[in-house]
């Protein structure tokens, strides 16, 4: 048995803990241990990536308990693809954080590799409970990198965050519950078998047990009506802080993949969730882009952005089946490169443009309006979804696959009409930053190159998903076959080796009284 | 016993959303306690109510209680026990930030 599909989790979970006792140690000393560790994470996303594209899944049973009944670890191609993604978005705001943001308060390196932990736990899991536990890892990471740096907006913000977590964490133990109670198990696999062949008696409880567990993904990832946390918590974390979670609300969108395409795929117990998800991902996107249209300030039009891309992400999983769901997943990824770098470039303006910070209203010119428009332009076209950039890709695939389904007219008015709201909104943004502008800057604050490499590095990623855009599609392709082919999920996990072993035993078992 | 467990249940769902409804964080928090506790008892019931059984295949026993929901339970309480602590000490942080106890952090 390979040890691979751990190693996202021992990583920077060992990470992590050296960085906690080294609290008191110099500052680079810190920052070079963080940033080695994340570069690690990111050789190990392709190594990851690299062993999937040829193989089939790989099980990992922790502590060599047989699976179903111990915890396994699911190393496929979604997973994989997420844990490249997750560190390439991590080790582009990390180079940011350590400009000096990472100085603001004590525990930010520690904390920062505990949210990678979490993340990897989330997307290699094959159990239910273990998810749980994910989640409550990652957000307890995610609290304090919100409040890093402290004052009053962000602790206020903190605590609507953190309270509308914690409902969430117990729906999610309620549902936990619930689908233990009806199934008598809390592996993926043996869940996706039993779920199957429920009786009929008890499918309305573990109906009930699934929609609550939709429910808590839904507040992950901002799905209407669950989304007015979002905006107050993104927009005021720091601009690295935010950046990475650009990558938590994907969480959800990855939760709602994993459970109701691959576990519940196909079964009875999907089809509430079949009919409630695309339309309330079509008002998630109109909601999320007319925010990005009419809001005031540059770090909450980023922030609604997130929702209007969580909105498109959904709508092609919402159409549940195999050709959105690739569209969705390059989406996934170019959606969330694009909402992290234009964090990290909103937090460099807002510092340029002295008392107005980032609020769109006639103020000082920034320092760089150069450099600064340029990358704005760019990231305002890979955002709207204009070509020559990975977001053209992304929305055509998706129109594309859903020509077959019935919702065609509703999903192509309302991604293509959104996509104008978009426009509208960059472009009232832009122009006021950059061009209604009075007197010069007054105190140059300048943006080291240490601020723009992160940026343009996120931005040559999306060049890249653009121009290898065949080779990252057929991946994703493979990715959603994978996730299609129940049979093959289930048979992986059931019948690992020590699995058959068990089962042989507990046969010879009950032969000998 | 099962109607007994499951209105207690009940109430204590229903008293942990009034009291997190309110708009004070002292409250708030009491709420996010009651509810946590509910979930839990709730957790323990998804294993089936057994009384007096073992946990574990002993000889001669009959009956056995489930002990899976016991250690979900005892993990849920675990974090559940960190979280109250954290948000705790971000009430207060908020209290003193913000001069008020409201959870908007202004009447």
């Amino acid at each position: 048995m390979t040890h691979l599909p751990i190693l996202p989790v021992i990583l920077p979970g060992l990470a992590g803990i050296i960085l906690l006792l080294l609290t008191y140690a110099s500052v680079s000393l810190r920052r070079a241990l963080n940033l080695i560790a994340t570069a690690l994470m990111v050789v190990l996303g392709i190594v990851l990536v690299g062993v999937t594209v040829d193989n089939g899944y790989q099980v990992y049973e922790l502590g060599n308990w047989p699976s179903p009944f111990g915890i396994v670890l699911v190393l496929d191609r979604l997973s994989a693809f997420m844990v490249l993604l997750t560190a390439l978005v991590a080790f582009c705001s990390l180079l940011f954080a350590v400009q000096g943001f990472d100085e603001r308060g004590k525990n930010f390196h520690p904390l920062f590799q505990l949210q990678l932990m979490g993340l990897s736990i989330a997307f290699l899991t094959g159990d239910i409970f273990n998810l749980f536990v994910a989640f409550e890892v990652l957000l307890i990471a995610s609290y304090g990198l919100l409040l890093h740096g402290g004052g009053r907006q962000r602790v206020r913000a903190g605590l609507h965050y953190v309270i509308i977590n914690l409902v969430g964490s117990s729906l999610f133990l309620l549902a936990v519950g619930l689908i233990y109670g009806v199934t008598g198990t809390l592996n993926m696999a043996d869940l996706a078998v039993r779920a199957g062949d429920v009786a009929p008696t008890d499918l309305p409880l573990l109906r009930t047990g699934a929609l609550l567990l939709f429910l808590v993904f839904a507040v992950k990832g901002a799905l209407v009506p669950l989304y007015f946390w979002l905006p107050g918590a993104y927009s005021t974390a720091g601009a690295p802080v935010a950046a990475l979670f650009a990558i938590m609300t994907k969480v959800g969108a990855y939760a709602i993949v994993r459970i109701y395409f691959l576990v519940f795929g196909g079964t009875a117990v999907v089809a509430p969730i079949e009919s409630l998800l695309l339309p309330a991902a079509l008002i998630t996107l109109t909601l999320g882009m007319v925010g990005v249209m009419i809001t005031p300030n540059l770090k909450r039009l980023v922030s609604y952005m997130v929702i209007g891309s969580m909105g498109t992400l959904l709508i092609a999983v919402g159409l549940f089946n195999e050709a959105s769901l690739s569209a969705g997943l390059y989406y996934l990824a170019h959606g969330t490169v694009v909402v992290s770098a234009l964090f990290l470039l909103a937090g460099l303006i807002s510092q340029q443009r002295g008392r107005a910070r980032d609020h769109l209203t006639p103020a000082q010119a920034v320092a760089q309006p150069g450099l600064l428009g340029v990358l704005f332009f760019a990231l305002a076209v890979a955002a709207i979804g204009l070509p020559p950039l990975s977001g053209f890709l992304g929305k055509v695939s998706i129109l594309a696959s859903a020509t077959d389904s019935e919702a065609i007219g509703w999903v192509w008015a309302v991604v293509l009409v959104t996509s104008v709201f978009t426009l509208v909104g960059f472009s009232r943004a832009g122009s006021v930053l950059f061009w209604k502008t009075s007197g010069a800057p007054s105190e140059p604050v300048k943006a080291t190159t240490g601020h723009i490499v992160p940026i343009v590095g996120l931005l040559g990623l999306m060049v890249v998903m653009t121009i290898w855009g065949q080779a990252v599609l057929e991946f994703t392709d493979a990715a959603a076959a994978q996730l299609a082919d129940r049979d093959a999920y289930i048979e992986a996990v059931m019948n690992t080796p020590r699995a058959l072993e068990a089962q042989a035993l507990e046969l010879t078992m009950e032969e000998t009284p | 016993m099962e109607f007994l467990l499951a209105s207690a249940i009940g109430a204590i769902v229903a008293a942990g959303v009034y009291l997190l409804l309110r708009a004070r964080t002292f409250p708030v928090i009491l709420g996010l306690g009651l509810l946590s506790y509910a979930v839990n008892l709730y957790l323990v019931a998804s294993g089936r109510i057994a009384i007096g059984a073992p946990p574990l295949a002993l000889e001669g026993a009959t009956e056995f209680a489930d002990p899976l929901p016991q250690a979900l339970v005892l993990t849920a309480i675990v974090i559940g026990f960190a979280m109250t602590a954290f948000v705790v000490t971000l009430a207060i942080k908020a209290r003193m930030t913000l001069n008020n106890d409201h959870v908007d952090g202004k009447e």
